[in-house]
């Protein structure tokens, strides 16, 4: 195969956002007829790599080549021009409109100045029995299954005749059958000659699909792997395989009492599985998983944010009244959430109010007067805390730095004094030096006996932070790892789906028994 | 603040220049009207700001102003209730309007435009039935009753002397504790201008008042206004100083976060409709007894858009979130004010909607380049201080 001329060829190539280097001198080969799959880590510049081929980005720096020649895929028209496309994990599909309409949006045949329907659904049945959809191209588009409109974003390519035909993790919201479906479609596609170029998070899928794995990390080519060197050690010991740097300090854990206990709790998004964990006072556990395991959703359920199908929570051996984050602040818990300007502030109001927003209620005075001095005093006492860097006291904390306003949000609840601190993602997109300050205020908390419970996707964060880790996938806890049991490796195995037992609590029971 | 003063100035400026090109406009009779006339609309501005603070709106006042007046004669004489049973029936019937339209727009998730809009055909609609399209009235009869829109409790000297008077000696006593226990937040220039502001309002009161002059010092000020004097100013302690008020302005800003906050946004949101429909209530009692002839297909038409019109120009964003109390009371001064401008100045009526319209947009246009001016300057700022 080697000697062959490659279908598609990226050559060096390197691209730059603000602040990280995404793609640095990156190599890809896609031969007629075969699937190559990527694999990294969240961030390794993967889905950076498929947006250059498809014409969504320019490269800095280095050349795509199609059968041997050099291209410029300069916009996604030029792209689906030279036969490349690509199809986004979440669907671009009009719902409002049938599948043929979809099929042909942008570029509908047109008789006498108007569309020429007959032959959008003349063409459009060709290629539907290529994908082997059944039925009529006539039918809304929102009336299909999500498999189903998968396969019409597939048959759109085709129609489009792509010979290259990027995915991206197409099956992360499919079921096991429509997964079945379309990997056979996809080895169909293969066997017609059109190159297929799979990302996906699911290993064994790609185990099963795979003609050759190119691993990406940190956006650089970390390794290839051919037909018969695929399996699901080798791609985690690629994907990974860094120095953990000594960035953090961890301080040694001494199992306080037990804070939160969550009980087969079940999400309205994956009510087939049950979570259950518990966590101790002056323990910082992580949530890892891969993007859209489900880490976000189950902090939400535990706050209230959402309520669960079914289960139960303590909280102190109390139990929480289950959807409602005021009663869960009652309680002692505290979320600060994964989107700091949507859910953590209200960017146009002043830092003040913004501090003060989750404990009115506690401090109004008699009447629901606001207590203004009090709430001053808060606001003084709590930048002099976290060390907030702002001209005043009514600043609108849209004009602050994102690491001050993860700060101001972190501030908003530690002033209500947790028992147990949620957070969702508290460094991202921060820089280094505000990390470290957050770092070492998750540290001062738990050794004052607060429960600290944090979802992260940067590796090096959970494996440094943590007392224990809870691995999700799929939206489940796929297993959990004492600190002795610490490894990249180990993390990326559950969070690509290997089984596992969840450890309890390190003091030893895990069941009701607190106090 | 600012944007309270940019309205007072315009109306100023429009009562200036109105009463320079036509002294009528300053005479006892028609500044008692207009008084009257800003009360009543006043009124049901207020209750609409509370809405469009949630980022919401309310197309159902006018049809609840013609229902309510509809309603309100014939509990009175029909249906013999005494006064004061016929007027809880009233507000309560206003109350549950806005239940109904805040548990539709939260618990069923339905959009407030189209859960209003059906309320203003229907209650239009259930007006003209139960009057059987008659025209309603209060007749001769409940003249202590009709006292609370034709009474005239106070001379407009009075008035000013008294609030003028009582703001002074707050400012005064506010900016001596400001003296005292420094507080960089206290914008002292601002309290300086709102004392010269008050002062000289107190100081031409007293004047009118002690040397009678005349035709100033016959005016006086309609019962509307004390009514709505005193709802303006529970108004604002709720908005300003209260936890309720603060989540008002925190979900119309971002819902999202208010929710994450721990704060229950369903509630305010019901809270703010029933506001807004219960000052309507009060406001349609005041209009039916004020007109006393109520034709149920037209009485309150377009009235909503009125409020909404006061409460934009009072400083209220459609957006949600922003909103002074303070604002919105005058927004509907100048309502009025250009209302009458245009019949004293001869200018033909047919022209009234452009006029109001044509201002209206000129305000917020003006208001919005005058916010990206300060987002400049702002950035400017920055980047210098970046530089250096």
């Amino acid at each position: 195969m080697s000697n062959q001329v490659p279908l598609a060829e990226v050559r060096e190539v390197s691209k730059r956002f603000p602040g990280v280097l995404a793609l640095d001198q990156v190599q890809l080969k896609l031969f007629q007829g075969e699937v190559l799959a990527l694999v990294g880590e969240n961030g390794a510049g993967k889905s950076t790599l498929m947006r250059i081929l498809a014409g969504e980005e320019t490269p800095d720096s280095g050349q795509v080549f199609l059968d041997g020649k050099a291209v410029s895929v300069d916009s996604v028209n030029t792209a689906s021009r030279l036969g490349i496309a690509l199809i986004h994990q979440e669907l671009n599909l009009s719902d409002n409109l049938d599948i043929g309409a979809n099929i042909f949006l942008g570029r509908e045949p047109v008789r006498l100045g108007l569309i020429d329907r007959k032959r959008i659904y003349r063409e459009s049945r060709k290629v539907m029995r290529k994908v082997g959809l059944t039925g009529s191209p006539a039918e809304l588009v929102g009336s299909l299954s999500i498999g189903q409109q998968q396969l019409v974003e597939i048959a759109r390519a085709l129609s489009l005749r792509a010979r290259v035909l990027i995915m991206d993790e197409p099956t992360s919201s499919l079921s096991q059958r429509e997964t079945e479906r379309l990997l056979q479609v996809v080895r169909e596609l293969k066997a017609e000659g059109v190159g297929v170029l799979y990302i996906s998070h699911r290993l064994g899928e790609v185990k099963k699909l795979a003609d050759r794995v190119l691993v990406l990390r940190d956006g650089t080519n970390a390794g290839e792997l051919s037909r018969e060197e695929i399996d699901h050690d080798r791609m985690v010991k690629l994907m990974v395989g860094r120095d953990v740097s000594q960035f953090y300090r961890r301080i040694p854990y001494r199992p306080g009492r037990l804070l939160l206990e969550a009980h087969k709790l079940r999400s309205p998004t994956h009510p087939q599985y049950e979570i259950s964990f518990s966590i101790r006072a002056g323990e910082i556990v992580g949530v890892a998983g891969l993007i859209g395991s489900g880490r976000t959703e189950m902090l939400n359920l535990l706050f209230g944010i959402d309520r669960p199908l079914a289960g139960k929570i303590w909280i102190q051996g109390q139990p929480l009244r289950l959807g409602r984050p005021f009663d869960a602040i009652q309680a002692g818990l505290a979320l600060v959430p994964e989107d700091r300007k949507q859910q953590g502030l209200i960017l146009t109001m002043a830092l003040r109010r913004n501090l003060s927003l989750a404990g009115l209620r506690a401090n109004q005075l008699s009447g629901g007067l606001l207590n203004k001095s009090q709430e001053r005093q808060l606001a003084i006492e709590m930048i002099e805390r976290l060390q907030i860097k702002t001209p005043g006291l009514d600043e609108v904390v849209e004009y602050l730095s994102g690491g001050t306003q993860q700060k101001v949000v972190l501030a908003k609840w530690l002033s209500l004094e947790p028992k147990v601190l949620l957070m969702d993602e508290p460094t991202r997109g921060i820089d280094v030096g505000a990390k470290e300050e957050i770092y070492g205020l998750m540290e001062e908390l738990a050794r004052d006996g607060v429960a600290i419970l944090f979802s992260s996707s940067e590796m090096e964060e959970l494996l440094g932070m943590s007392h224990r880790l809870l691995v999700m996938h799929e939206g489940r806890i796929s297993g959990g790892l004492k600190s002795d049991e610490f490894s990249e490796e180990a993390v990326m195995q559950l969070a690509t789906g290997l089984e596992r037992d969840v450890p309890k609590s390190q003091s030893g029971s895990g069941t009701r028994g607190y106090q | 603040m600012k944007k309270t003063l940019g309205i007072s100035g315009l109306l100023l400026f429009v009562c200036v220049l109105t009463s320079l090109l036509n002294p009528d406009f300053l005479s006892p009779y028609n500044l008692q009207n207009t008084l009257r006339w800003t009360a009543l609309f006043g009124i049901i501005s207020l209750g609409v700001s509370f809405v469009i603070m949630t980022g919401g709106i309310d197309l159902s006042i006018g049809s609840v102003v013609g229902l309510t007046g509809s309603i309100l004669p014939m509990l009175l004489i029909q249906h013999q209730f005494s006064t004061s049973t016929a007027l809880l029936m009233v507000i309560v019937l206003a109350l549950l309007i806005g239940l109904v339209h805040g548990l539709l727009i939260t618990k069923l998730k339905l959009q407030p435009f189209v859960v209003t809009l059906c309320g203003l055909l229907f209650y239009r609609g259930y007006a003209r039935y139960i009057t059987d399209d008659q025209v309603r009235g209060f007749g001769t009869g409940f003249e202590s009753l009709k006292q609370l829109t034709s009474g005239k409790p106070c001379a407009l000297a009075v008035v000013a002397l008294a609030i003028g008077g009582t703001l002074s000696i707050w400012l005064l006593m506010r900016l001596l504790w400001v003296r005292r226990n420094p507080d960089p937040e206290v914008d002292r220039r601002g309290l300086l201008l709102a004392l010269t502001g008050s002062g000289t309002l107190a100081l031409l009161g007293a004047i009118v008042w002690l040397g009678q002059i005349q035709p100033i010092s016959g005016i006086l000020v309609p019962m509307p206004f004390f009514i709505m004097m005193g709802l303006a100013v529970v108004a604002g302690i709720f908005l300003n100083h209260t936890i309720y008020g603060r989540y008002l302005l925190a979900v119309g800003r971002n819902e999202q976060a208010a929710r994450y906050s721990g704060i229950n946004t369903d509630r305010i949101v019901i809270m703010a409709y029933a506001i807004c429909s219960v000052l309507t209530g009060i406001g349609g009692i005041l209009f039916a007894l004020d007109i006393n002839s109520i034709q149920p297909s037209s009485h309150g038409n377009f009235y909503e858009l009125y409020a909404i019109a006061a409460a934009v120009l009072g400083g209220c964003s459609l957006r949600g979130g922003e909103g002074s109390i303070l604002g919105v009371v005058i927004g509907a001064a100048v309502m009025r004010v250009l209302y009458n401008s245009i019949n004293l100045l001869g200018i033909p009526t047919q022209l009234e909607f452009a006029i109001i319209g044509g201002v209206i947009l000129v305000g917020v246009v003006v208001d919005e380049l005058v916010k990206r001016l300060v987002a400049r300057s702002r950035a400017r700022r920055q980047l210098q201080q970046a530089q250096f």
